[in-house]
């Protein structure tokens, strides 16, 4: 369990490195609208955790199964029954634009208003 | 508020908030301290000495004195009946609380009042808590050190140009300052053990699956656990057995019977096997930490424990494996903040453009980071290189800890490499913070049960904490062999010197 591992300081030239356009198409998947600034910073403190990250490469985990619960257990079925949902004005008090009992959103589709 | 209306017949305003959970609670229970001056009593000093610490968010004076009110006003047999009747409780801001804004210190959620109670705050008010407010915290429990609060950092009580620890910092420092007998966390990847050790608080992290998630603001789904602070693991312990237990509005909550975790308390740990990790010990970490440890293995022993070696050699990809699938769970968590249901909306040009704006303004820049690293993650093309092979490191990490509890009941390690480091320090160097987690994260990949002790002070005065972890469902375990460690070794339940006061 050493806390010092031989990739603590990843150098500027990993290959994990990733690329500026590769930055923008992430943002854009994540739907955030980074600025330039936020781009280049985000480029460059990505690249440097990926290449911590790169360590795992040599984990040979060829014949170990993926754990996404810790903890094993079967999902749960709960009973088909009707249930009280919370109130509507409580919930639509918390929404930055509501109409006619509904929350308003943009517009998607064009055409007819 | 005055002075005047503090003091009560059994006690005065310095007894009672230098009281803990269970005598609290007693003293409530038997009609000797009013719930509601009791009440009053933490909410001046939170009104006359928070000024410089920054622990809350949002203080609930009114709610907090009427649920007192409501206490006192019970019989005295059915105020028996409640095990937190009366005792001062903050919560961390990311736990919904009906009628009390919730914000996970994110400008994307200000103002944001929830329509409904988190399961454990359902059921602290049940056990008759005062429930005192929300305490500051990482930007949607994200961050080793409080300074990623949208609104202000936390200072840490021992030493206010240190860093609390994160992200539960403000329910932390909150605790040691004594503006609560006790607060809930919530710890994803240390996030209550780290502040915990930081502060010099019992933390305890329930094994997943022992805490009902309801009403936890997700970040990470298959790590995130609620857990409680308080000055003594005894105290702690009371809280960890109101708050455990099924709900099935939680699908990962276990069936499982609650055990009395206090009844632990005082009992001989002759014969108990403490498994050491002696790298743990060595290159990296503190030698003040270093110390502090080897002094806390010969009160064990002392104890009539048994000490053994043991090894979790995987355990070093901790750091990587967790930043892989920790931020992967949080950028789809974090994908239902898109300004349409609640919290912040920027208006763009179109829909596309109202979701980004909207989220590039609502968001700080470390849940960015992590969104960004997560969807990177998930993408096309890495995710096997990158998602599934952490999700395969993190079953050999469970692994080494099945091994290591082959010859041992508990494996001991730091809880943090360091003391609370100035806070500023490590801001500008992610990765840096994110590896100073490689205790705590182990445990936290393998979902078991995992507590932080307080075991004395740097030269500076700055508290230590060491970390135990149990069998996954061992909380009674790890409640044991901290209050037995805790009682040999008098560290716990030590207070800072107050803060300085400011004008409210």
């Amino acid at each position: 369990m050493s806390i010092v591992s031989s990739d603590s300081k990843p150098s500027r030239a990993d290959p994990t490195q990733i690329t500026l356009d590769q930055v923008r198409h992430v943002a854009k998947l994540a739907r955030l609208a980074l600025s330039e600034t936020e781009l280049e910073t985000m480029r460059e403190q990505l690249s440097r955790i990926l290449g911590h990250v790169a360590s795992l490469g040599a984990l040979d985990v060829a014949s170990v199964p993926p754990t996404s619960h810790a903890v094993p257990m079967q999902a749960p079925l709960r009973a088909d029954v009707v249930r009280d949902s919370l109130p509507r004005g409580e919930l639509l008090a918390a929404a930055p634009s509501t109409e006619a009992g509904a929350f308003a959103v943009p517009k998607v589709l064009d055409g007819e208003s | 508020m005055s002075h005047e209306h503090i003091s009560t017949a059994g006690a005065s305003a310095a007894d009672v908030i230098g009281l803990g959970v269970v005598e609290l609670a007693g003293k409530v229970q038997s009609g000797e301290l009013s719930a509601l001056e009791t009440a009053r009593a933490f909410l001046d000093r939170i009104a006359h000495l928070d000024g410089d610490v920054g622990a809350f968010l949002h203080v609930d004076g009114e709610g907090a004195l009427a649920q007192a009110a409501s206490v006192d006003r019970l019989s005295p047999s059915e105020r028996r009946a409640l095990p937190l009747a009366g005792v001062p409780i903050a919560l961390k801001d990311n736990l919904c609380t009906r009628g009390l804004p919730t914000t996970c210190a994110s400008k994307i959620l200000a103002g944001y009042v929830p329509p409904y109670d988190a399961h454990v705050v359902e059921l602290l008010r049940a056990a008759g808590a005062t429930l005192l407010g929300k305490t500051n915290m990482d930007e949607f429990a994200m961050g080793s050190s409080n300074e990623n609060s949208a609104f202000w950092p936390v200072k840490n009580p021992w030493d206010r140009t240190r860093a609390p620890g994160g992200s539960s910092g403000g329910s932390a420092a909150a605790t040691a300052a004594a503006f609560a007998a006790a607060a809930l966390g919530s710890d994803t990847g240390g996030s209550v053990r780290q502040p915990g050790a930081f502060c010099g608080v019992a933390a305890i992290k329930p094994t997943y699956g022992r805490v009902s998630r309801y009403g936890l603001i997700a970040f990470a789904s298959s790590l995130d656990q609620i857990g409680p602070f308080a000055r003594t693991t005894r105290d702690a312990a009371r809280l960890l057995g109101v708050i455990a237990g099924h709900d099935a509005r939680d699908a990962t909550s276990v069936v499982r019977a609650v055990p009395d975790y206090e009844a632990e308390c005082g009992k001989p740990l002759t014969g108990m096997r403490i498994g050491v990790v002696r790298e743990a010990l060595g290159e990296g970490v503190e030698p003040a930490v270093q110390q502090a440890l080897l002094a806390a293995l010969d009160v064990y022993r002392a104890l009539g424990c048994t000490l053994v070696d043991v090894e979790l050699p995987h355990a070093q990809h901790a750091v990587a494996t967790y930043y892989l699938i920790a931020p992967a769970e949080c950028s789809s968590n974090l994908a239902r903040f898109d300004g349409m249901r609640f919290g912040l909306r920027v208006n763009g040009a179109d829909l596309a453009e109202t979701y980004g704006r909207t989220r590039a303004e609502g968001f700080g820049p470390e849940v960015k980071r992590r969104i960004m690293l997560g969807t990177y993650a998930l993408s096309a093309g890495y995710y096997d290189a990158f998602y599934v092979k952490a999700q395969k490191a993190r079953t050999l990490i469970a692994r080494d800890y099945d091994t290591a509890f082959e010859r041992c009941d508990a494996v001991l390690t730091p809880t943090s490499p360091t003391v609370a480091f100035a806070l500023g320090e490590k801001t500008s160097d992610p990765l840096a913070m994110y590896l100073a987690d490689i205790f705590t994260l182990p445990p936290s990949l393998a979902g078991l049960p995992a507590s932080s002790v307080p075991c004395g002070f740097s030269p500076d005065g700055l508290p230590i904490g060491f970390q135990l972890v149990t069998r996954a469902f061992d909380e009674q375990g790890l409640v044991r062999l901290a209050d037995g460690y805790e009682r040999a070794s008098g560290f716990a339940g030590r207070r800072p010197a107050d803060p300085p006061k400011v004008k409210g």
